[in-house]
């Protein structure tokens, strides 16, 4: 395998007394789409926040590059290259398609303290050409507030892909979308992946699309990393079937040895 | 039963509107009431009767009290308690709170919402009448009373938490000890200077407001607060001018250029016109951080008076030349609005808006306490322009151009990236910070640049008058501010500046013509809030565009 992109190790946190994340190690490289699975309240999401900078580890290290990201806040991490799409779509409802885009142009050339200038002119063209790569050229001068719910993720990944991160984390990028749509999208953000050489941290629930779209899986329950591996491998991991399916043994032990 | 009347007949109409536009409402109907009051009760003081029973007084510790003190030291808790009760023990109270936090849920459970919103305000009313009967034996009633008590009553709720009943109880006794303790420290001699803390009463409740925010945002007791589900219709993205409206524009600013002039006859209107123009700078400054910036500012009147204080105290006691001053002055403004700004960013919603509000009253305190160079409650004379404005017209023209300048760069502004990142900001802050905006900084800077044009604004209107007193920027003239933008429609662009036309028009002629002016202006107000819930700029806009699609 290629030398690392992200590299987290030992990752924890903990919410009251409850360790949501617990010794969290993985790796991901360039052009590489890794989804991260668990049960509800297996600390996904929360993993997930870390590595954006939007909750503080409590524990470990993450590095990009090998650069440090634990204490820098999102905006910083952002600059760094890392891009990110949220679970319930965050775009700015009161601007067109196109402006959304480029605000992130806007930011990412550090203009935002002008005053003057339109900022409706500000490289109208990559704009368009990004829009153009998720298919949403038509709606440009559509406002967000409008849109299909799909079509909202679709300009999130335009926005998320302005300023060429070299990662990507997706948060249930297809979460709230039609079966036939979600695949199309994670299609989508995996011929953009391969072309750009970007790194894809997602979670997902659909496990149809993880099996289908991921290189490779790391399953997480209890806030611990049970298993890592190439998709058929976690299929016919024991420990995941546990999780997922439980393992028939479950009311025995729970009866027999309280917890 | 007067609260629940009028939360059937009003409130109720409104819930849906965003909850600006209900505080609004109650603002218009205490002027409605305050009238009624001068009708029914007349000018004069009431003295209540002391309460039968409670005449005498009690020895505790050697000092005599009043019993009805006693009385009312005791009420406060048990007031307390028989609400705490009520809200944390009964099906009812939980009914309530749930309803407050998901008013939505709530009524898909199948409870009538409608009902229990009615239930909840007829209760405050009671006990806001409760607690009016029993001030009165201590003092006499009078017409200054409503907003003197909304004020510490929305402070005291505030410091508290909202939501927090024993917060804001807690708050209600901080506030009233530290009023009590600047009375009775008196006048104090700290390292060669004399300090009067009885002069802080004043200003104290709103201090203690400050501190507390900055140190706690929620309140004493508060926690974050949900999420409101009414926020009103997703905004227009903005669209640049297209050819009618810069011939439009054009057109209005040539309509204003010849105005002097084609009323030559009535001088007071030039006077009346300046007055529409400065109201009009300081909407469009206020304006310029509620919309674009999403940031609800109770105080704007401090920039606006700093800015007018400012351009009198350099010219008076600085002697610096007029123009230079109105050049100096909303940079002070400007200043100002940096160091409150720095706090206010930190908070949101609610609670920015009335820390917003403590650093204009200590502003205000300021001002008209400090004699020697402020002139205290007299202000300031002699502010008059150079000698070639001194007269109405040139000086109609001076305005004018400031301000006609002013606005249309207000405009480019939000057109900029720099008001895109604000409504970004404003839109959402997560992905803004995703994206690498600096959302505080973003908002800051708005809270400058609205602080300086409000200066302008004071600047200009402290010229105009000749003379500036604390008045400028008192909570009234923030509240003026408030109307105006909500008036004109807080989702255009050109709301700001037909709610303050219309408002200050309306005050005018309004004020001219009859003794109960208030009332009719609250009516009014009232009115215009249920007919136009969009504001009038954005009824018309609404109008105009329902009248493209179906052409």
């Amino acid at each position: 395998m290629t030398s690392n992109l992200l590299t987290v190790k030992g990752l924890g946190k903990s919410f009251g007394g409850n360790r949501a994340v617990d010794d969290v190690s993985f790796n991901l490289a360039a052009g590489e789409l890794l989804a991260l699975i668990g049960p509800n309240g297996a600390g996904k999401s929360t993993t997930f926040n870390m590595v954006n900078g939007q909750l503080r580890a409590d524990s470990g290290s993450i590095k990009l590059d090998g650069q440090e990201l634990i204490g820098k806040p999102p905006r910083a991490i952002w600059r760094m290259g890392v891009g990110r799409t949220f679970q319930i779509a965050e775009t700015f409802g009161s601007m067109t398609v196109l402006d959304n885009v480029q605000m992130a142009l806007l930011s990412a050339d550090r203009k935002l303290f002008s005053f003057w200038q339109r900022a409706t002119d500000y490289r109208r063209n990559d704009a368009l050409a990004l829009l153009a790569q998720v298919g949403m050229v038509a709606q440009a001068e559509r406002p967000c507030s409008v849109l299909a719910y799909g079509d909202i993720k679709r300009v999130e990944l335009a926005i998320a892909l302005a300023n060429n991160p070299k990662l990507l984390l997706m948060d249930e990028p297809t979460a709230g979308m039609a079966p036939k749509e979600r695949n199309e999208l994670m299609a989508l953000t995996k011929d953009l992946v391969r072309q750009r050489g970007i790194g894809v941290l997602f979670t997902e629930h659909s496990m149809d699309v993880v099996f289908a779209q991921a290189d490779r899986i790391i399953v997480l329950a209890r806030g611990k990393l049970i298993a890592e591996g190439l998709p058929q491998a976690i299929r016919e991991h024991p420990k995941v079937q546990e999780v997922y399916f439980g393992s028939g043994k479950t009311f025995e032990k729970n009866t027999g040895v309280p917890a | 039963m007067f609260g629940a009347l009028v939360e059937i007949l009003l409130l109720r109409r409104i819930y849906r509107a965003p909850e600006l536009f209900q505080l609004l409402a109650t603002f218009a109907l205490v002027l409605v009431i305050k009238d009624a009051a001068l009708w029914l009760w007349g000018p004069e003081d009431l003295l209540g009767p002391r309460a039968p029973g409670f005449t005498g007084s009690v020895m505790i510790l050697g000092r005599r009290f009043p019993s009805y003190d006693l009385l009312l030291i005791a009420v406060g808790p048990v007031v307390l308690l028989a609400l705490w009760l009520l809200l944390t023990r009964t099906r009812w109270g939980t009914l309530v709170r749930a309803a407050t936090q998901d008013r939505e849920m709530v009524g898909a459970l199948g409870v009538n919402q409608a009902w229990l919103f009615t239930a909840v305000f007829t209760l405050g009313a009671t006990l806001a009448g409760l607690g009016g009967a029993l001030q009165l034996p201590r003092e006499p009633a009078n017409l200054g009373l409503d907003l003197l008590t909304i004020g510490n009553a929305f402070v005291v709720v505030v410091v508290g938490g909202m939501g927090s009943i024993p917060g804001a109880y807690v708050a209600a006794l901080l506030i009233a000890e530290i009023n009590a303790m600047c009375v009775g420290i008196g006048t104090v001699e700290l390292f060669g200077m004399s300090l009067a803390f009885s002069k802080l009463t004043l200003v104290a409740e709103f201090l203690v407001m400050a501190v507390v925010l900055v140190v706690r945002p929620w309140g004493l007791m508060g926690k974050p607060q949900g999420v409101s589900r009414n926020t009103g219709p997703i905004e227009e993205p903005l669209r640049p001018g297209g050819r009618n409206q810069h011939i439009a524009t054009a057109v209005l600013l040539g309509a204003l250029a010849l105005l002097p002039i084609l009323s030559t006859g009535s001088p007071y209107l030039t006077v009346l016109a300046i007055d529409l123009l400065t109201a009009a700078l300081f909407a469009a400054s206020l304006h310029f951080i509620m919309g674009p910036a999403g940031m609800h500012s109770f105080g704007h009147a401090a920039y606006f008076g700093l800015g007018a204080y400012a351009a009198a105290l350099l010219v008076r006691k600085a002697g610096v030349p007029m123009e230079l001053s109105l050049l100096i002055s909303p940079l002070i403004a400007a200043i100002g609005a940096w160091a409150f700004g720095w706090f206010c960013v930190r908070l949101s919603g609610v609670y920015l808006a009335m820390l917003t509000l403590a650093f204009a009253q200590i502003v205000w305190s300021i001002v008209f306490q400090w004699d020697d160079v402020t002139g205290g409650s007299n202000g300031l004379t002699g502010v008059w322009p150079a000698e070639w404005l001194a007269g109405k017209q040139a000086y109609y023209y001076l305005s004018l151009v400031l301000v006609g300048g002013a606005v249309l760069m207000l405009r480019r502004v939000l057109h900029a990236p720099f008001g895109h990142a604000m409504r970004a900001s404003r839109d959402s802050p997560m992905r803004s910070d995703a994206i690498g905006i600096d959302v505080k900084r973003i908002q800051w800077v708005a809270f400058i640049v609205a602080g300086l044009f409000a200066g302008l604004a004071g600047s200009l209107f402290a010229f105009s008058k000749g003379s500036i007193s604390p008045d400028s920027l008192a909570v009234g003239r923030s509240v003026d501010g408030l109307v105006m933008v909500l008036l004109g429609g807080l989702q255009t662009l050109s709301g700001p500046l037909v709610g303050a036309v219309s408002f200050t028009w309306l005050q005018d002629t309004v004020a001219r013509n009859t003794d109960y002016w208030r009332a009719l202006l609250g009516g009014i107000v009232l009115l215009l809030v249920l007919v136009f819930p969009m504001g009038l700029a954005g009824f018309v806009k609404q109008r105009f565009a329902r009248g493209e699609v179906a052409a």
